[in-house]
């Protein structure tokens, strides 16, 4: 018999989901879930995955047999091109182990098993705030998580400070620090290239171990190599760290679930014995990954014309939620809403961190049909042409009136 | 910085950190000098038992060599298919220009109902009562760890019982979800068949309320099944003890080429009022292996139950992987929720199963035909991709060196890698080792 399993509330995100669907309104708006979408408001595939997804199956190789343990090949050896760059010396020294994932959930989930059972500090340190699931994360992981100052709600940026401060004198060596390496999820603030010059100085002094997560490289700039920057900086310079990867995003692969995790070791040798061992973790969850998705991401990055499609395809995404921030930004400075909007052009990526109070969050939900969660993040890809304007306007009224 | 590696450091970190920073500094890349990797006592983890027979595989050069190793269906060319139902699925799926877009974390709604009409049958009584929770899954392994974590999380005892022998990788996904596994008897040796009066006492031995995998049909490895009315005696003796039968079904139709049949078992105890765990897999019986798709479930006592227990699922499934891929989701719902996809792939599902039972008549043929001495009844009655052939692991060995005939060192072999081609010097083979 099974105990009798209590009821849980819903996890937050998708909880959204299922009320913006039931929502019949017409003008409602989704600026909750992170899923691009075009500016008639649909979810867009990109032209060079319909591309790549046509010419695989039309090949008369095209079959469903499994993938090895670590995934597809072409795929884990070009994916970690992307991310460490197409001339590498990272990846010429063979430091590096790469495995196909369940998309970056499977990476983060995988990476924290990993140093849950090597490394020797069992902590981690994320972001105040970070991405809601990677509590649950690093928690089934039995990672002790510690949180470092990130959002700084009076400038609605960088708490570079107080973030500096907590690493210098409350880690202790062996830690792990999560880092976003771009368009951080929620707040959509990135540590400036020189903060990230320091950041890497007080890690390396402080001997922590660098977990990246990278699930919007890409997309958050339209250029896969700025993107890219703090990992690559920090590639010529620790010895061991991680990379989480995830196409979901910048390829609008979402639901075929498609990442990586790259763990870079200290020599060859003990980056093939963590390969084993990535092996035993990942055969005992899911056996091999899907292999669907990864065969699209493999098409593309091996084909020159595919492969600069994407690189436009992130260009269109990309500037358009530019476009939309500076959209937004404009309609609230003409309203004259209270406060300053300059964190909307400032942020990038997905997300915006508006700074609207949990109680604005909820009218705008219940009143205006403006989904977002409670934590007064946007999802920019929700707002388009037709409803910047209106939603600009909701902001506005509850700015002034509710607190 | 690593536990064993810093007891060296305390010894000699001064001097030793002096001239790995002389060494640095003459280095291109400034390395932050730290004393030793994080990782120096990662050890070399085990080749996988299964899947390293593949790579031994690969690696031979001779022309004739023969692949027993890992499960996948093989045609009698000895090559992978992809079956025309699928291929028509998918075809309609890319016409249809389906987003992408994350599926809900227990995955593709249409995709698990329609998996556990296929598996408890449209008529059941659990399903007609709404008081099945079902999630999606990473195919049966995944079902498996979900299953797992679950049982860890919820069930009063953390022991499963697994069948001696069972698939290589359940202790290892069981192990990993925190249960420990432990073993009933099953397989007889000596009569290359079923232990059932040991099986029995075990589980009458076992503490109430143990739970206990059992393998719905086509066992793996052995491919040795209880007959309907031992399945009815187990039920029996599972019903008195309390324990709870945590099913593995990774070949439903794919057995017997019958989904109803190959089903017997699970519905039988569903009938009989036990309230069983599923792990369901489509990679053999729709051939959709690397797709990774599959299902697990949980029969509730009311649909209120069945809320709360898949409000659960999402709960252990969400800091995992999020939600499950939906490729291979999509395909199987697109056939089994169509009536003329779905007649045409049981079809298609019969003629992989009719050719497993013709290339074990014509392995038995074979071997009797050399003159072996041994006893071949086992290949013909025992079901689905595997026969546990009764050869040591020095006779496998012998095979794959002198024979370039490849298994596992249990001595079980792949059906599906038999060919009319093969069979031949197949039957040579194990005749030369065995006799």
């Amino acid at each position: 018999m099974i105990a009798a399993p209590p009821s849980i509330a819903p996890d937050p995100i998708f909880h959204l989901i299922g009320l913006y669907k039931a929502d019949t309104r017409a003008d409602k708006a989704d600026l909750g879930v992170g899923a691009y979408r075009s500016n008639e408001g649909k979810p867009w595939i990109l032209p060079c995955v319909k591309a790549a997804s046509e010419r695989i199956q039309a090949d008369p190789s095209y079959n469903h047999e499994y993938l090895a343990i670590s995934g597809l090949d072409e795929y884990t050896k070009s994916a970690s091109k992307v991310i460490f760059g197409q001339d590498s010396a990272l990846l010429k020294s063979n430091r590096v182990s790469s495995f196909q994932t369940v998309s970056g959930t499977g990476a983060n989930h995988l990476g924290a098993a990993f140093l849950s059972k090597f490394n020797s500090s069992k902590t981690i340190w994320v972001s105040d705030p970070t991405w809601g699931n990677h509590f649950k994360v690093f928690e089934t992981a039995n990672l002790q998580i510690k949180v470092y100052p990130y959002w700084d709600p009076a400038t609605r940026g960088l708490n570079w400070e107080a973030l500096k401060d907590t690493l210098q004198n409350q880690t202790s060596p062996g830690d792990i620090i999560l880092l976003h390496a771009c368009a951080h999820n929620p707040t959509g603030v990135d540590p400036t290239h020189q903060q990230w010059e320091e950041l890497s100085e007080i890690i390396s002094a402080k001997q922590l171990y660098p977990f990246f997560d990278a699930a919007y490289q890409g997309f958050a700039s339209g250029d896969l190599d700025h993107d890219a920057f703090a990992i690559r900086y920090f590639a010529e310079r620790h010895a061991e760290f991680l990379v989480c990867q995830s196409f979901a995003k910048n390829f609008g692969l979402y639901g075929e679930r498609t990442g990586a995790l790259h763990i870079v070791s200290k020599t060859s040798v003990v980056a093939r014995a963590v390969d084993t061992q990535l092996s035993a973790l990942q055969r005992a969850e899911i056996s091999s990954p899907p292999a669907y998705g990864a065969k699209i991401v493999a098409a593309i990055l091996a084909d020159p014309e595919l492969y600069q499609q994407w690189r436009n395809d992130l260009i269109t995404m990309s500037a358009r939620i530019k476009e939309m921030r500076t959209t937004l930004k404009s309609h609230l400075e003409s309203l004259k809403t209270p406060g300053t909007w300059d964190h909307l052009v400032d942020q990038i990526g997905m997300f915006a961190y508006t700074g609207l109070t949990p109680g604005q969050c909820q009218r705008l939900v219940n009143e205006f049909s403006i989904y977002l969660s409670s934590n007064g993040r946007v999802s920019m890809a929700g707002f388009n042409d037709s409803n910047v304007k209106s939603i600009a306007k909701a902001i506005d009224t509850v700015v002034r009136e509710t607190k | 910085m690593y536990r064993s590696v810093a007891r060296i450091s305390q010894l000699s970190s001064q001097s030793v950190l002096r001239s790995i920073r002389a060494n640095v500094a003459v280095n291109r890349i400034n390395i932050t000098p730290r004393l030793a990797s994080t990782w120096a006592s990662v050890k070399m983890g085990p080749p996988d038992a299964i899947l390293g027979i593949t790579e031994a595989f690969k690696k031979d050069q001779y022309e004739q060599k023969i692949n027993l190793g890992v499960g996948a269906y093989r045609d009698d060319a000895g090559l992978p298919v992809v079956l025309p139902s699928v291929i028509e699925a998918e075809e309609r799926l890319l016409k249809s220009c389906l987003d992408k877009e994350y599926a809900g974390i227990t995955g593709i709604s249409n995709f698990t109902k329609l998996a556990a009409d296929l598996a408890y049958g449209e008529e059941s009584i659990v399903l007609k009562e709404d008081r099945l929770a079902v999630t999606q899954t990473i195919s049966g392994t995944g079902a498996l760890r979900i299953g797992g974590e679950f049982l860890k999380k919820f069930h009063p005892s953390t022991k499963i019982l697994l069948p001696q022998p069972s698939w290589a990788n359940h202790a290892a996904v069981f192990r990993s979800s925190g249960l420990q596994p432990e073993t009933y008897r099953y397989y007889n040796k000596e009569t290359i068949g079923l232990d059932f009066e040991g099986l029995i006492e075990d589980l009458k031995n076992a503490e109430d309320g143990t739970a206990v995998l059992l393998h719905a049909c086509a066992h793996n490895p052995t491919g040795v099944d209880p007959t309907p009315d031992q399945w009815k005696q187990i039920s029996e003796v599972v019903k008195a003890k309390g324990h709870f039968p945590f099913f593995d079904m990774a070949y439903q139709g794919f057995a017997s080429g019958s989904i109803e049949r190959d089903a017997f078992a699970v519905r039988y105890f569903v009938e009989q009022g036990h309230q069983i765990a599923l792990c369901q897999s489509f990679a053999k019986n729709m051939g959709l292996y690397g797709e990774r798709v599959g299902a697990f479930s949980l029969v509730a006592e009311s649909s209120e139950e069945k809320a709360r227990i898949e409000s659960q699922f999402k709960i252990l499934v969400r800091p995992l992987y999020s939600n499950p891929p939906i490729h291979g989701a999509r395909i199987a719902s697109t056939i089994l929720g169509d009536a003329q996809l779905k007649a045409q792939w049981l079809a298609e599902v019969k003629t992989m199963a009719d050719r497993m039972i013709t290339m074990r008549q014509l392995l038995k043929d074979n071997l009797e035909a050399l003159g072996s001495t041994q006893n071949w009844d086992h290949v013909t009655s025992q079901i689905g991709m595997f026969c546990y052939t009764g050869l040591s692991g020095e006779q496998v060995d012998e095979l794959a060196q002198k024979w370039s005939v490849y298994c596992t060192r249990d001595g079980r072999i792949s059906i599906a890698g038999i060919t009319s081609g093969n069979v031949k010097r197949l039957a040579q083979a194990i005749h030369e080792v065995s006799k």
